[in-house]
Protein backbone atom coordinates (compact mmCIF):
# COMPACT_ATOMS: atom_id res chain seq x y z
CA UNK A 1 0.00 0.00 0.00
CA UNK A 2 1.09 3.52 -0.69
CA UNK A 3 1.92 5.76 2.23
CA UNK A 4 0.33 9.08 1.37
CA UNK A 5 2.31 12.23 2.07
CA UNK A 6 2.13 15.94 1.39
CA UNK A 7 5.16 17.98 0.41
CA UNK A 8 5.32 21.68 -0.26
CA UNK A 9 8.33 22.87 -2.24
CA UNK A 10 9.20 26.22 -0.69
CA UNK A 11 11.30 27.13 -3.75
CA UNK A 12 8.19 26.91 -5.89
CA UNK A 13 5.28 28.09 -3.75
CA UNK A 14 4.21 31.54 -4.90
CA UNK A 15 1.59 32.14 -2.20
CA UNK A 16 -1.30 32.22 -4.66
CA UNK A 17 -3.63 30.51 -2.16
CA UNK A 18 -5.25 28.51 -4.94
CA UNK A 19 -4.85 25.34 -2.85
CA UNK A 20 -6.80 27.00 -0.02
CA UNK A 21 -9.56 28.04 -2.38
CA UNK A 22 -9.69 24.72 -4.19
CA UNK A 23 -10.01 22.87 -0.89
CA UNK A 24 -12.78 25.11 0.35
CA UNK A 25 -14.68 24.73 -2.88
CA UNK A 26 -14.21 21.02 -3.34
CA UNK A 27 -15.34 20.12 0.17
CA UNK A 28 -17.72 23.01 0.76
CA UNK A 29 -15.97 23.68 4.03
CA UNK A 30 -18.07 25.86 6.35
CA UNK A 31 -17.41 29.56 6.77
CA UNK A 32 -14.53 30.31 9.11
CA UNK A 33 -12.86 26.95 8.64
CA UNK A 34 -9.81 26.48 6.46
CA UNK A 35 -8.39 23.03 6.08
CA UNK A 36 -5.36 24.43 4.30
CA UNK A 37 -3.48 27.70 4.57
CA UNK A 38 -0.41 29.32 3.09
CA UNK A 39 2.09 30.88 5.49
CA UNK A 40 4.82 33.22 4.31
CA UNK A 41 7.96 33.61 6.38
CA UNK A 42 9.85 36.93 6.13
CA UNK A 43 7.03 38.34 4.05
CA UNK A 44 8.23 41.20 1.88
CA UNK A 45 11.90 40.63 2.70
CA UNK A 46 14.24 39.20 0.04
CA UNK A 47 14.40 35.44 0.52
CA UNK A 48 10.82 35.14 1.76
CA UNK A 49 9.47 31.61 1.74
CA UNK A 50 5.91 30.39 1.47
CA UNK A 51 4.57 27.04 2.56
CA UNK A 52 1.13 25.59 2.08
CA UNK A 53 0.20 23.62 5.17
CA UNK A 54 -2.67 21.39 6.21
CA UNK A 55 -2.93 18.17 8.16
CA UNK A 56 0.25 16.26 7.34
CA UNK A 57 -1.25 12.86 8.22
CA UNK A 58 1.53 12.07 10.68
CA UNK A 59 2.84 8.58 11.28
CA UNK A 60 2.54 8.82 15.06
CA UNK A 61 -0.20 11.42 15.06
CA UNK A 62 -0.33 13.58 18.22
CA UNK A 63 -4.05 14.29 17.67
CA UNK A 64 -4.76 10.60 17.73
CA UNK A 65 -2.71 10.14 20.90
CA UNK A 66 -4.46 12.83 22.96
CA UNK A 67 -8.06 12.38 21.76
CA UNK A 68 -10.14 11.57 24.87
CA UNK A 69 -12.75 9.69 22.83
CA UNK A 70 -10.30 7.99 20.46
CA UNK A 71 -12.08 9.19 17.30
CA UNK A 72 -9.05 9.12 14.97
CA UNK A 73 -7.94 6.27 12.77
CA UNK A 74 -5.22 5.81 10.18
CA UNK A 75 -6.22 4.27 6.87
CA UNK A 76 -4.19 1.66 5.00
CA UNK A 77 -2.87 4.56 2.90
CA UNK A 78 -1.45 6.27 5.98
CA UNK A 79 -4.14 8.95 5.95
CA UNK A 80 -5.24 10.17 9.39
CA UNK A 81 -9.04 10.49 9.50
CA UNK A 82 -11.55 11.03 12.26
CA UNK A 83 -15.13 10.17 13.07
CA UNK A 84 -17.26 13.27 13.57
CA UNK A 85 -20.00 11.21 15.20
CA UNK A 86 -17.58 10.38 18.01
CA UNK A 87 -15.74 13.74 18.24
CA UNK A 88 -16.83 15.88 21.21
CA UNK A 89 -15.07 19.11 20.20
CA UNK A 90 -12.78 19.30 23.22
CA UNK A 91 -9.94 20.99 21.34
CA UNK A 92 -7.17 18.64 22.51
CA UNK A 93 -6.12 17.69 18.98
CA UNK A 94 -5.63 21.37 18.20
CA UNK A 95 -3.41 21.78 21.27
CA UNK A 96 -1.30 18.77 20.32
CA UNK A 97 -1.03 19.24 16.55
CA UNK A 98 2.29 20.78 15.43
CA UNK A 99 0.72 22.05 12.19
CA UNK A 100 -2.41 23.72 13.55
CA UNK A 101 -4.57 21.47 11.36
CA UNK A 102 -7.69 20.84 13.49
CA UNK A 103 -10.39 23.49 13.11
CA UNK A 104 -13.68 23.91 14.94
CA UNK A 105 -16.93 25.54 13.99
CA UNK A 106 -18.10 27.74 16.83
CA UNK A 107 -21.06 26.19 18.54
CA UNK A 108 -22.74 28.10 21.32
CA UNK A 109 -21.54 30.87 23.55
CA UNK A 110 -17.98 31.67 24.67
CA UNK A 111 -16.37 30.02 21.66
CA UNK A 112 -17.59 26.54 22.58
CA UNK A 113 -16.20 24.22 19.94
CA UNK A 114 -18.27 22.09 17.64
CA UNK A 115 -17.03 18.91 16.00
CA UNK A 116 -13.52 19.14 14.67
CA UNK A 117 -12.86 19.51 10.96
CA UNK A 118 -9.56 19.00 9.21
CA UNK A 119 -7.95 17.99 5.94
CA UNK A 120 -8.88 14.42 4.99
CA UNK A 121 -6.32 14.06 2.18
CA UNK A 122 -9.51 14.09 0.10
CA UNK A 123 -10.31 10.70 1.61
CA UNK A 124 -13.61 11.43 3.39
CA UNK A 125 -14.47 9.69 6.63
CA UNK A 126 -15.77 6.43 8.03
CA UNK A 127 -19.06 6.55 6.08
CA UNK A 128 -19.59 4.80 2.78
CA UNK A 129 -17.41 6.33 0.04
CA UNK A 130 -19.00 9.46 -1.39
CA UNK A 131 -22.31 8.83 0.32
CA UNK A 132 -24.39 11.91 1.11
CA UNK A 133 -23.46 11.61 4.80
CA UNK A 134 -19.76 11.42 4.04
CA UNK A 135 -19.80 14.38 1.67
CA UNK A 136 -21.77 16.47 4.14
CA UNK A 137 -19.46 15.76 7.07
CA UNK A 138 -16.05 15.40 5.47
CA UNK A 139 -16.31 16.64 1.88
CA UNK A 140 -15.59 14.66 -1.25
CA UNK A 141 -13.69 11.39 -1.26
CA UNK A 142 -11.37 11.75 -4.24
CA UNK A 143 -9.05 8.98 -3.12
CA UNK A 144 -11.91 6.49 -3.47
CA UNK A 145 -12.26 7.66 -7.08
CA UNK A 146 -8.58 7.10 -7.74
CA UNK A 147 -7.76 10.81 -7.65
CA UNK A 148 -5.25 12.64 -5.49
CA UNK A 149 -5.97 15.67 -3.26
CA UNK A 150 -7.26 18.60 -5.27
CA UNK A 151 -5.01 21.19 -3.66
CA UNK A 152 -1.93 19.45 -5.05
CA UNK A 153 -3.53 18.37 -8.30
CA UNK A 154 -4.28 21.91 -9.31
CA UNK A 155 -1.22 23.70 -7.87
CA UNK A 156 -0.03 25.92 -10.71
CA UNK A 157 3.68 25.72 -9.90
CA UNK A 158 3.47 22.12 -8.70
CA UNK A 159 4.92 23.29 -5.40
CA UNK A 160 2.45 21.22 -3.44
CA UNK A 161 2.78 17.54 -4.16
CA UNK A 162 0.60 14.83 -2.68
CA UNK A 163 0.61 11.10 -3.14
CA UNK A 164 2.64 7.99 -2.44
CA UNK A 165 5.48 9.13 -0.19
CA UNK A 166 8.13 7.27 -2.22
CA UNK A 167 7.08 8.85 -5.50
CA UNK A 168 6.79 12.28 -3.86
CA UNK A 169 10.30 11.90 -2.44
CA UNK A 170 11.74 10.76 -5.79
CA UNK A 171 10.11 13.66 -7.59
CA UNK A 172 11.41 16.14 -5.06
CA UNK A 173 14.86 14.60 -5.06
CA UNK A 174 15.14 14.94 -8.83
CA UNK A 175 14.14 18.60 -8.53
CA UNK A 176 16.79 19.25 -5.90
CA UNK A 177 19.46 17.45 -7.93
CA UNK A 178 18.61 19.51 -11.00
CA UNK A 179 18.52 22.89 -9.34
CA UNK A 180 21.18 22.28 -6.68
CA UNK A 181 21.04 23.35 -3.07
CA UNK A 182 19.67 21.52 -0.14
CA UNK A 183 16.29 19.86 0.05
CA UNK A 184 13.67 21.59 2.14
CA UNK A 185 11.16 18.83 2.62
CA UNK A 186 9.52 20.95 5.21
CA UNK A 187 7.63 19.19 8.01
CA UNK A 188 8.73 15.68 7.11
CA UNK A 189 11.00 15.26 10.11
CA UNK A 190 8.08 16.16 12.36
CA UNK A 191 5.35 14.28 10.56
CA UNK A 192 6.81 11.08 9.16
CA UNK A 193 8.81 8.39 10.88
CA UNK A 194 8.94 6.00 7.91
CA UNK B 1 91.30 6.56 20.60
CA UNK B 2 90.01 9.39 18.52
CA UNK B 3 87.70 6.98 16.77
CA UNK B 4 86.15 5.90 20.05
CA UNK B 5 85.92 9.55 21.17
CA UNK B 6 84.06 10.30 17.95
CA UNK B 7 81.83 7.33 18.71
CA UNK B 8 80.85 8.61 22.17
CA UNK B 9 80.31 12.05 20.67
CA UNK B 10 77.96 10.61 18.09
CA UNK B 11 76.16 8.62 20.79
CA UNK B 12 75.77 11.78 22.82
CA UNK B 13 74.43 13.66 19.84
CA UNK B 14 71.94 10.96 18.95
CA UNK B 15 70.83 10.74 22.59
CA UNK B 16 70.20 14.47 22.65
CA UNK B 17 68.46 14.31 19.32
CA UNK B 18 66.27 11.53 20.67
CA UNK B 19 65.42 13.53 23.79
CA UNK B 20 64.58 16.60 21.75
CA UNK B 21 62.36 14.59 19.43
CA UNK B 22 60.51 13.00 22.38
CA UNK B 23 60.11 16.41 23.98
CA UNK B 24 58.84 17.83 20.72
CA UNK B 25 56.36 15.00 20.39
CA UNK B 26 55.07 15.78 23.85
CA UNK B 27 55.06 19.54 23.63
CA UNK B 28 54.22 20.38 20.04
CA UNK B 29 50.62 19.13 20.17
CA UNK B 30 50.08 21.35 23.18
CA UNK B 31 50.80 24.45 21.13
CA UNK B 32 47.22 24.15 19.98
CA UNK B 33 46.25 25.50 23.37
CA UNK B 34 48.68 28.36 22.96
CA UNK B 35 47.24 29.10 19.54
CA UNK B 36 43.71 29.07 20.91
CA UNK B 37 44.57 31.25 23.90
CA UNK B 38 46.32 33.78 21.69
CA UNK B 39 43.64 33.84 19.02
CA UNK B 40 40.75 33.44 21.42
CA UNK B 41 39.16 36.74 20.59
CA UNK B 42 35.66 37.37 19.35
CA UNK B 43 35.83 36.34 15.76
CA UNK B 44 33.91 38.04 13.02
CA UNK B 45 30.13 37.47 12.83
CA UNK B 46 29.55 33.87 11.85
CA UNK B 47 28.13 33.35 8.45
CA UNK B 48 25.07 31.14 8.66
CA UNK B 49 23.08 29.54 5.96
CA UNK B 50 20.20 31.96 5.31
CA UNK B 51 17.90 29.14 4.30
CA UNK B 52 18.69 27.24 7.49
CA UNK B 53 17.93 30.46 9.38
CA UNK B 54 14.49 30.61 7.79
CA UNK B 55 13.64 27.09 8.88
CA UNK B 56 15.11 27.66 12.33
CA UNK B 57 12.75 30.62 12.70
CA UNK B 58 9.88 28.39 11.68
CA UNK B 59 10.88 25.69 14.13
CA UNK B 60 10.95 28.26 16.93
CA UNK B 61 7.33 29.04 16.17
CA UNK B 62 7.98 32.49 14.71
CA UNK B 63 5.01 34.02 13.06
CA UNK B 64 4.74 34.59 9.37
CA UNK B 65 1.99 36.07 7.27
CA UNK B 66 -1.10 34.31 6.09
CA UNK B 67 -4.23 35.46 4.31
CA UNK B 68 -6.25 32.86 6.19
CA UNK B 69 -7.91 34.21 9.30
CA UNK B 70 -8.24 32.12 12.43
CA UNK B 71 -6.34 31.25 15.55
CA UNK B 72 -2.56 31.27 15.08
CA UNK B 73 -2.92 30.49 11.40
CA UNK B 74 0.32 32.40 10.75
CA UNK B 75 2.34 29.89 12.79
CA UNK B 76 3.67 27.06 10.66
CA UNK B 77 4.76 24.73 13.41
CA UNK B 78 4.05 24.62 17.11
CA UNK B 79 6.31 22.52 19.28
CA UNK B 80 4.67 22.76 22.70
CA UNK B 81 1.88 20.38 21.74
CA UNK B 82 4.21 17.42 21.45
CA UNK B 83 5.63 18.10 24.91
CA UNK B 84 2.12 18.44 26.25
CA UNK B 85 1.14 15.14 24.70
CA UNK B 86 4.17 13.38 26.20
CA UNK B 87 3.51 14.82 29.66
CA UNK B 88 -0.24 14.26 29.67
CA UNK B 89 -0.26 10.76 28.22
CA UNK B 90 2.91 9.73 30.01
CA UNK B 91 3.86 10.74 33.55
CA UNK B 92 0.70 12.69 34.42
CA UNK B 93 -1.74 9.94 33.46
CA UNK B 94 0.48 7.24 34.96
CA UNK B 95 1.47 8.86 38.23
CA UNK B 96 -1.96 10.45 38.60
CA UNK B 97 -3.55 7.03 38.56
CA UNK B 98 -0.94 5.77 41.02
CA UNK B 99 -1.50 8.76 43.30
CA UNK B 100 -5.28 8.39 43.48
CA UNK B 101 -5.29 4.62 43.83
CA UNK B 102 -2.38 4.85 46.28
CA UNK B 103 -4.32 7.23 48.52
CA UNK B 104 -7.34 4.91 48.39
CA UNK B 105 -5.21 1.91 49.35
CA UNK B 106 -3.54 3.81 52.18
CA UNK B 107 -6.92 4.96 53.51
CA UNK B 108 -8.32 1.42 53.31
CA UNK B 109 -5.25 0.05 55.09
CA UNK B 110 -5.49 2.79 57.71
CA UNK B 111 -9.15 1.99 58.31
CA UNK B 112 -8.38 -1.70 58.72
CA UNK B 113 -5.46 -1.08 61.09
CA UNK B 114 -6.64 1.90 63.10
CA UNK B 115 -10.36 1.74 62.56
CA UNK B 116 -12.71 4.57 63.27
CA UNK B 117 -11.49 7.18 65.74
CA UNK B 118 -14.09 6.62 68.47
CA UNK B 119 -15.43 9.07 70.99
CA UNK B 120 -13.45 8.62 74.21
CA UNK B 121 -16.31 9.69 76.42
CA UNK B 122 -19.91 8.66 75.98
CA UNK B 123 -22.18 11.14 74.27
CA UNK B 124 -23.51 13.75 76.65
CA UNK B 125 -26.72 14.33 74.75
CA UNK B 126 -26.00 18.02 74.79
CA UNK B 127 -25.09 19.45 71.40
CA UNK B 128 -23.56 22.65 70.13
CA UNK B 129 -24.03 24.23 66.74
CA UNK B 130 -20.96 23.68 64.54
CA UNK B 131 -22.12 24.74 61.09
CA UNK B 132 -25.03 27.05 60.34
CA UNK B 133 -27.53 26.12 57.65
CA UNK B 134 -25.89 28.50 55.17
CA UNK B 135 -22.47 27.09 55.91
CA UNK B 136 -23.74 23.58 55.29
CA UNK B 137 -25.41 24.63 52.06
CA UNK B 138 -22.16 26.22 50.96
CA UNK B 139 -20.14 23.14 51.88
CA UNK B 140 -22.43 20.65 50.16
CA UNK B 141 -22.83 22.79 47.05
CA UNK B 142 -19.07 23.03 46.70
CA UNK B 143 -18.61 19.35 47.52
CA UNK B 144 -21.21 18.22 44.98
CA UNK B 145 -19.71 20.43 42.29
CA UNK B 146 -16.22 19.19 43.15
CA UNK B 147 -17.24 15.56 42.81
CA UNK B 148 -19.08 16.17 39.53
CA UNK B 149 -16.09 18.07 38.14
CA UNK B 150 -13.68 15.38 39.35
CA UNK B 151 -15.66 12.57 37.73
CA UNK B 152 -16.17 14.39 34.43
CA UNK B 153 -12.54 15.55 34.39
CA UNK B 154 -11.19 12.09 35.10
CA UNK B 155 -13.44 10.74 32.36
CA UNK B 156 -11.67 12.93 29.82
CA UNK B 157 -8.26 11.71 30.98
CA UNK B 158 -8.91 8.01 31.61
CA UNK B 159 -12.26 7.37 29.87
CA UNK B 160 -10.54 6.31 26.68
CA UNK B 161 -8.92 3.43 28.54
CA UNK B 162 -11.52 2.72 31.22
CA UNK B 163 -14.92 3.59 29.75
CA UNK B 164 -14.71 2.91 26.00
CA UNK B 165 -14.41 -0.86 26.63
CA UNK B 166 -17.55 -0.58 28.78
CA UNK B 167 -19.71 1.87 26.85
CA UNK B 168 -18.41 1.45 23.33
CA UNK B 169 -17.32 4.36 21.12
CA UNK B 170 -20.74 5.97 20.48
CA UNK B 171 -21.81 5.42 24.09
CA UNK B 172 -18.70 6.97 25.55
CA UNK B 173 -18.85 9.80 23.02
CA UNK B 174 -22.40 10.66 24.15
CA UNK B 175 -21.31 10.53 27.78
CA UNK B 176 -18.16 12.56 27.10
CA UNK B 177 -20.18 15.23 25.28
CA UNK B 178 -22.33 15.59 28.39
CA UNK B 179 -19.27 15.41 30.64
CA UNK B 180 -17.54 18.19 28.70
CA UNK B 181 -20.64 20.35 28.90
CA UNK B 182 -21.10 19.72 32.63
CA UNK B 183 -17.42 20.38 33.30
CA UNK B 184 -17.39 23.61 31.29
CA UNK B 185 -20.61 24.98 32.79
CA UNK B 186 -20.19 23.91 36.41
CA UNK B 187 -16.52 24.90 36.58
CA UNK B 188 -17.17 28.62 36.97
CA UNK B 189 -20.00 27.90 39.45
CA UNK B 190 -17.59 25.85 41.55
CA UNK B 191 -15.16 28.75 41.39
CA UNK B 192 -17.75 31.12 42.87
CA UNK B 193 -18.61 28.65 45.65
CA UNK B 194 -14.95 28.06 46.42
CA UNK B 195 -14.22 31.77 46.60
CA UNK B 196 -17.10 32.33 49.02
CA UNK B 197 -15.65 29.58 51.22
CA UNK B 198 -12.17 31.04 51.06
CA UNK B 199 -13.39 34.49 52.05
CA UNK B 200 -15.84 33.29 54.70
CA UNK B 201 -13.47 30.97 56.54
CA UNK B 202 -10.25 32.86 55.89
CA UNK B 203 -9.68 34.32 59.38
CA UNK B 204 -10.42 31.13 61.28
CA UNK B 205 -7.97 29.20 59.11
CA UNK B 206 -4.84 31.25 59.85
CA UNK B 207 -2.27 28.89 61.35
CA UNK B 208 -1.48 29.29 65.07
CA UNK B 209 0.98 27.67 67.47
CA UNK B 210 -1.65 25.16 68.51
CA UNK B 211 -1.55 23.66 65.03
CA UNK B 212 2.14 22.76 65.30
CA UNK B 213 1.37 20.45 68.21
CA UNK B 214 -1.64 19.14 66.30
CA UNK B 215 0.57 18.02 63.42
CA UNK B 216 3.18 16.60 65.83
CA UNK B 217 0.48 14.38 67.33
CA UNK B 218 -0.80 13.44 63.85
CA UNK B 219 -4.10 15.07 64.71
CA UNK B 220 -4.87 12.33 67.18
CA UNK B 221 -5.29 9.89 64.34
CA UNK B 222 -2.27 7.87 65.37
CA UNK B 223 -1.79 7.22 69.05
CA UNK B 224 -4.10 8.20 71.91
CA UNK B 225 -3.29 11.88 72.13
CA UNK B 226 -5.93 14.54 71.69
CA UNK B 227 -4.17 17.61 70.38
CA UNK B 228 -5.94 20.90 70.93
CA UNK B 229 -7.72 22.64 68.11
CA UNK B 230 -9.96 25.63 67.58
CA UNK B 231 -12.95 25.57 65.27
CA UNK B 232 -10.65 24.36 62.50
CA UNK B 233 -7.92 21.87 63.36
CA UNK B 234 -4.51 21.77 61.68
CA UNK B 235 -5.64 19.29 59.04
CA UNK B 236 -8.69 21.34 58.12
CA UNK B 237 -6.50 24.42 57.85
CA UNK B 238 -4.08 22.57 55.60
CA UNK B 239 -7.02 21.57 53.37
CA UNK B 240 -8.18 25.20 53.40
CA UNK B 241 -4.79 26.50 52.30
CA UNK B 242 -4.43 23.78 49.67
CA UNK B 243 -7.74 24.98 48.27
CA UNK B 244 -6.62 28.59 48.59
CA UNK B 245 -3.48 27.89 46.55
CA UNK B 246 -3.91 24.85 44.30
CA UNK B 247 -7.67 25.36 44.18
CA UNK B 248 -7.35 28.95 43.01
CA UNK B 249 -4.74 27.92 40.41
CA UNK B 250 -7.14 25.19 39.33
CA UNK B 251 -9.95 27.71 38.88
CA UNK B 252 -7.96 30.27 36.92
CA UNK B 253 -6.32 27.70 34.65
CA UNK B 254 -9.81 26.30 34.13
CA UNK B 255 -11.10 29.68 33.01
CA UNK B 256 -8.31 29.89 30.41
CA UNK B 257 -9.41 26.52 29.04
CA UNK B 258 -13.12 27.24 29.30
CA UNK B 259 -13.19 30.40 27.20
CA UNK B 260 -11.44 29.85 23.89
CA UNK B 261 -13.35 32.82 22.48
CA UNK B 262 -10.60 35.14 23.74
CA UNK B 263 -8.16 33.51 21.31
CA UNK B 264 -5.46 32.65 23.84
CA UNK B 265 -2.54 30.95 22.16
CA UNK B 266 -1.94 27.23 22.27
CA UNK B 267 1.13 27.63 24.45
CA UNK B 268 -0.93 29.45 27.10
CA UNK B 269 -3.67 26.83 26.85
CA UNK B 270 -1.17 24.00 27.20
CA UNK B 271 0.47 25.51 30.27
CA UNK B 272 -2.97 26.15 31.75
CA UNK B 273 -3.97 22.57 31.04
CA UNK B 274 -0.89 21.19 32.78
CA UNK B 275 -1.52 23.41 35.83
CA UNK B 276 -5.19 22.39 35.77
CA UNK B 277 -4.51 18.66 35.67
CA UNK B 278 -1.73 18.72 38.27
CA UNK B 279 -3.64 20.82 40.80
CA UNK B 280 -6.76 18.73 40.16
CA UNK B 281 -4.83 15.55 40.95
CA UNK B 282 -3.51 17.09 44.16
CA UNK B 283 -6.96 18.26 45.24
CA UNK B 284 -8.62 14.95 44.40
CA UNK B 285 -6.02 13.06 46.40
CA UNK B 286 -6.46 15.46 49.32
CA UNK B 287 -10.25 15.35 49.07
CA UNK B 288 -10.20 11.58 49.48
CA UNK B 289 -8.48 12.06 52.82
CA UNK B 290 -10.93 14.82 53.75
CA UNK B 291 -13.91 12.63 52.88
CA UNK B 292 -12.48 9.68 54.80
CA UNK B 293 -11.86 11.67 57.99
CA UNK B 294 -15.22 13.38 57.75
CA UNK B 295 -17.21 10.16 57.31
CA UNK B 296 -16.07 6.69 58.36
CA UNK B 297 -12.76 7.86 59.83
CA UNK B 298 -14.13 9.76 62.81
CA UNK B 299 -17.13 8.94 64.94
CA UNK B 300 -19.55 11.84 65.12
CA UNK B 301 -17.81 14.07 62.57
CA UNK B 302 -20.32 13.81 59.75
CA UNK B 303 -23.30 14.90 61.83
CA UNK B 304 -21.69 18.33 62.20
CA UNK B 305 -22.02 18.88 58.47
CA UNK B 306 -25.41 17.16 58.09
CA UNK B 307 -27.43 18.28 61.13
CA UNK B 308 -25.23 21.22 61.93
CA UNK B 309 -24.85 20.14 65.53
CA UNK B 310 -22.21 18.04 67.26
CA UNK B 311 -22.20 16.38 70.63
CA UNK B 312 -20.32 18.24 73.35
CA UNK B 313 -18.21 15.10 73.94
CA UNK B 314 -17.11 15.19 70.30
CA UNK B 315 -16.37 18.90 70.47
CA UNK B 316 -14.36 18.42 73.67
CA UNK B 317 -12.29 15.65 72.08
CA UNK B 318 -11.64 17.20 68.67
CA UNK B 319 -12.08 20.94 68.98
CA UNK B 320 -11.56 21.74 72.68
CA UNK B 321 -10.48 25.35 72.21
CA UNK B 322 -13.51 26.07 70.04
CA UNK B 323 -15.81 24.58 72.71
CA UNK B 324 -14.17 26.76 75.38
CA UNK B 325 -14.71 29.77 73.18
CA UNK B 326 -18.38 28.88 72.82
CA UNK B 327 -18.75 28.46 76.56
CA UNK B 328 -17.13 31.83 77.21
CA UNK B 329 -19.45 33.46 74.72
CA UNK B 330 -22.38 31.89 76.50
CA UNK B 331 -21.23 33.35 79.82
CA UNK B 332 -20.86 36.88 78.55
CA UNK B 333 -23.04 37.13 75.48
CA UNK B 334 -21.83 40.50 74.27
CA UNK B 335 -22.14 39.80 70.58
Amino acid sequence: MARMKFLCDAERCIECNACVTACKNEHEVPWGINRRRVVTIDDGIPGEKSISVACMHCTDAPCQAVCPVDCFYTTADGVVLHDKDICIGCGYCFYACPFGAPQYPQEGAFGARGKMDKCTFCAGGPEEDNSVAEVEKYGRNRLAEGKLPLCAEMCSTKALIAGDGDIVADLFRSRVVRRGGRPDNWGWATAYKD
Amino acid sequence: MSASAAMTNRKKTSLWAMLIIVLAILVLPLTGYLYVSVTDQPTAVEQTNPRADTWRQVREGNKGYTAVTGQETNVLIQGAGQNWRQLRNGPIATYGAWLLSGVLVILAAFYLLRGEVKLNHPRTGRTVERWTLNERRLHWTTATLFILLAITGLSLLYGRYALIPLLGYPGFSAYATAAKWIHNVLGPVFMVALFIILIKWFKQNLFTKVDIQWFKDFGGMIGDKHPSAGKFNGGEKLWFWTLASAGVALCFSGLILDFPNFGQERFVIIVAHLIHILTAMLLMAFSLGHIYIGTIGTEGALEGMTTGHVDVAWAEQHHDLWLKELEQQEQNPKH
